[in-house]
């Protein structure tokens, strides 16, 4: 394999890894559009988007990833229930009912976990590997740049004559 | 380019297969760690099942270690670790309270007859709400509690013969000594 081979193999290697990525974010990034449908009275629609939000936020304890308006399980229906009691009955603040849950649930129920003790090194991961994929990144260009234009011999040049004339 | 870097990508591959390998036996839905763990039980006052105009408070789990049983009729699981919840109430001298969670009570009651009563003191949680102050996602799900009233463990799934000794018993002998070593030089 000559060296533009291995150039051809290294840049599909990399963009082979890049559109892994990119896919896996773009996969996280897709929510679930179905939601659960319980009928609650709103005073207004704002109110009703507040609710909707917040249902969005949060993820079902008893399944992996569907957040509670989108599970049909139902201890996801209480939490719905449980939200729009709060939210609408004792007119809590976004902040206290994530607050509520998460005593009761733990970081589970966030989406977004904190940066803790525990949970430092799925925050520092993706950094990290940014920065490894950069380094990479720039190693290759560098590389790229460097290598001198290949001088053509007398011989070449020769060649390359005889052939234009051909045509 | 060494020939060495040709392994780079095989090296990557292999790291992602690793840690795919190691994170995925790692979800173990039982050891989602309880929010309530290490702090105290919640307040709460709900009916009593066997006697609906008892109310039953916090107050009555104290004193004593006791085991909190979150179950149902509608649980296939909480019947199979019936029987290991007898043998529990007979052989020890733990506070056994059942929580009867989203459950029609007189198919509770039934229930009780039928199978035997392990329990203390039955708690009617027919809406679930005692149920999500305890954080609760599912049935059965266990808690052992201090003499003061905290959690110091929690189980989600069914309590039978090998959890049982290998989880439950070694911290409730824990939690009797840490009492005697209390009240011992008093007596």
């Amino acid at each position: 394999m000559g060296s533009a081979g291995r150039k051809f193999y290294s840049i599909s290697v990399a963009v082979f890894f890049a559109g892994c990525l990119s896919l896996l974010m773009l996969g996280n990034g897709v929510a679930s559009a179905e939601s659960q449908i319980d009928i609650y009275p709103f005073a207004d629609e704002a109110e009703e988007r507040r609710y909707k939000s917040l249902t969005e936020e949060f993820r079902c304890p008893k399944c992996l990833n569907t957040n509670l308006a989108g599970s049909d399980a139902p201890i996801a229906k209480d939490l719905r229930r449980t939200v729009y009691r709060l939210q609408v009955d004792e007119g809590y603040s976004d902040q206290q009912i994530r607050d509520y849950l998460r005593e009761r649930y733990g970081d589970f129920v966030l989406y977004d976990p904190p940066f803790s003790t525990q949970t430092w090194y799925i925050w520092l991961t993706p950094i990290g590997l940014g920065i490894l994929a950069l380094a990479i990144l720039g190693r290759l260009l560098g590389r790229a740049r460097k290598q001198a234009p290949v001088a053509l011999s007398d011989d070449d040049l020769g060649r390359i004559a005889t052939l234009l004339e051909e045509k | 380019m060494s020939r060495a870097s040709f392994f780079v990508p095989l090296g990557i591959f292999l790291s992602i297969l690793a840690l795919g390998y190691v994170g995925f036996s790692l979800d173990a839905r039982n050891q989602l760690p309880s929010a309530l763990l290490n702090k105290p039980f919640p307040e709460f006052s709900a009916t009593s099942l066997l006697q609906p105009d008892v109310k039953i408070t916090k107050a009555e789990l104290l004193g004593r270690p006791a085991l909190v049983n979150v179950w149902a009729t509608w649980c296939p699981t909480c019947k199979s670790e019936h029987e290991q919840l007898m043998r529990i109430a007979a052989e020890t001298d733990v506070l056994m309270v059942g929580v009867d969670y989203k459950d029609i009570p007189e198919r509770a009651v039934q229930w009780l007859e039928q199978y035997g009563n392990p329990y203390d003191y039955v708690l009617d949680d027919r809406d679930g709400s005692l149920g999500i102050e305890l954080g609760v996602y599912g049935a059965p799900e266990t808690f052992l509690l201090n003499a003061a009233g905290e959690v110091v463990y929690k189980r989600v799934g069914d309590i039978n013969v090998r959890i049982w000794e290998s989880e439950l018993l070694p911290r409730f002998q824990a939690l009797e000594i840490e009492m005697r070593g209390q009240s011992g030089p008093g007596r």
